[in-house]
């Protein structure tokens, strides 16, 4: 299978972005299912200074990496994906997430309203109704208090805020590479996105269960966070963009 | 002249001396030294001379003259810490971009490597 451009006969050149800290564990599985369900995009592995074998691993996989010498966290991991993309060329960029957690066959959903141009960025939502997805009581509560918000701020539903699962096109790929946060990029992202113009779209997906490692939020942990995304929400509407 | 005074000249006159040696010896950048001589200098002014620090002190309203001293030297070190925190937040932006960067040349220069070889 090949993608076309709603335009015509070019062939869209399509990167899917791996995040990695210390998953030499899951890293295989996910580079493998990629490789088989989505033939027509190239992976690159960002490697955010993990203490195990994850580059090596990734290498000997045969995708291309890109070694961080130190780790930055998810969002500065991300951008320097997005900064690879920008400059070889790419028309759309997918984030995939290196624990398991995303499927490999859903990427095809995710990269149709982006090839159509119907979005500037779609967003993989776990709660449109596919997948059987059941949040702790806590968690729910985060869930819906963050896409409420975020829902008026950009003035359309999002229900899945804290999704890393994301197809970009060269537009919001450009951008990213400008400009992308730090502490809590998934949600912090949308306001961004939404000031610069972009259109954002969310599709049904469906995830796994993580296969290794805990969710690093816990019941009493949420709270917390949920105050600290926000606030950095918060700011985030009243900074400037470039 | 009374004994509170001669510390205060000789504390200030001690932190100033230190400021222009660490410039000096290329330790502290000229950049970051703005504001400490500044602080010193206007607070050796104000220990100089009882008459201006009484005069400013009433003016904002405060009868125990030294406390205005303690203020002004507390706002001082607010906005050096700002300035440093300013400072730090730009740092770490550069650091960042320095470490996507390598990667990407790493990852060129792979690509280079590899490609001769075969």
């Amino acid at each position: 299978m090949r993608l076309r451009s709603a335009q015509g006969d070019t062939a869209i050149k399509i990167l899917v972005i791996v995040p990695a800290y210390n998953e030499q564990k899951s890293l295989p599985s996910v580079i493998l299912d990629l490789r088989d369900s989505v033939l027509v995009a190239d992976i690159l592995v960002v490697d955010d200074g993990s203490l195990d074998a994850t580059a090596r691993i990734a290498s000997e996989l045969g995708v291309n990496v890109l070694k961080l010498p130190f780790n930055l966290g998810i969002g500065g991991a991300m951008q320097a994906g997005y900064h690879y993309a920008q400059r070889r060329g790419y028309d759309i960029a997918v984030q995939f997430d290196g624990d398991g957690q995303h499927l490999a066959l859903e990427v095809k959903k995710l990269l149709q309203p982006v090839v159509a141009g119907n979005a500037d960025i779609a967003i993989g939502s776990r709660f449109l109704g596919q997948g059987d997805y059941k949040p702790s009581f806590s968690r729910k509560a985060g869930i819906k208090v963050f896409s409420t918000i975020l829902s008026c701020i950009l003035g359309t539903r999002v229900t899945d805020t804290t999704s890393g699962f994301r197809a970009a096109n060269r537009r919001v790929i450009e951008f990213f590479s400008r400009t992308y946060p730090d502490d809590y990029p998934e949600v912090e992202s949308l306001v961004l996105l939404h000031k610069a113009g972009m259109r954002i779209a969310e599709v049904p997906v469906q995830m796994r269960e993580r296969t290794s490692g805990q969710s690093s939020i816990t019941a009493l942990r949420s709270v917390y966070y949920m105050v600290k995304v926000l606030l950095a929400v918060f700011i985030d509407l009243l900074k400037k963009t470039r | 002249m009374d004994l509170l005074s001669i510390l205060a000249i000789a504390g200030n006159g001690m932190i100033l001396l230190l400021v222009v040696e660490l410039i000096r010896r290329g330790k502290l950048k000229e950049r970051y030294s703005l504001l400490w001589l500044f602080a010193g200098v206007f607070l050796l002014i104000l220990s100089l001379s009882r008459e201006t620090l009484e005069f400013f002190s009433h003016l904002v309203g405060i009868y125990y003259s030294p406390s205005f001293l303690f203020l002004i030297a507390f706002l001082f070190l607010m906005m050096i810490t700002l300035h440093f925190s300013v400072v730090i937040s730009g740092l770490s932006e550069k650091n960042k971009k320095l470490a996507q960067e390598l990667s990407l040349l790493r990852n060129e220069m792979e690509g280079r490597t590899v490609r001769k070889s075969e």
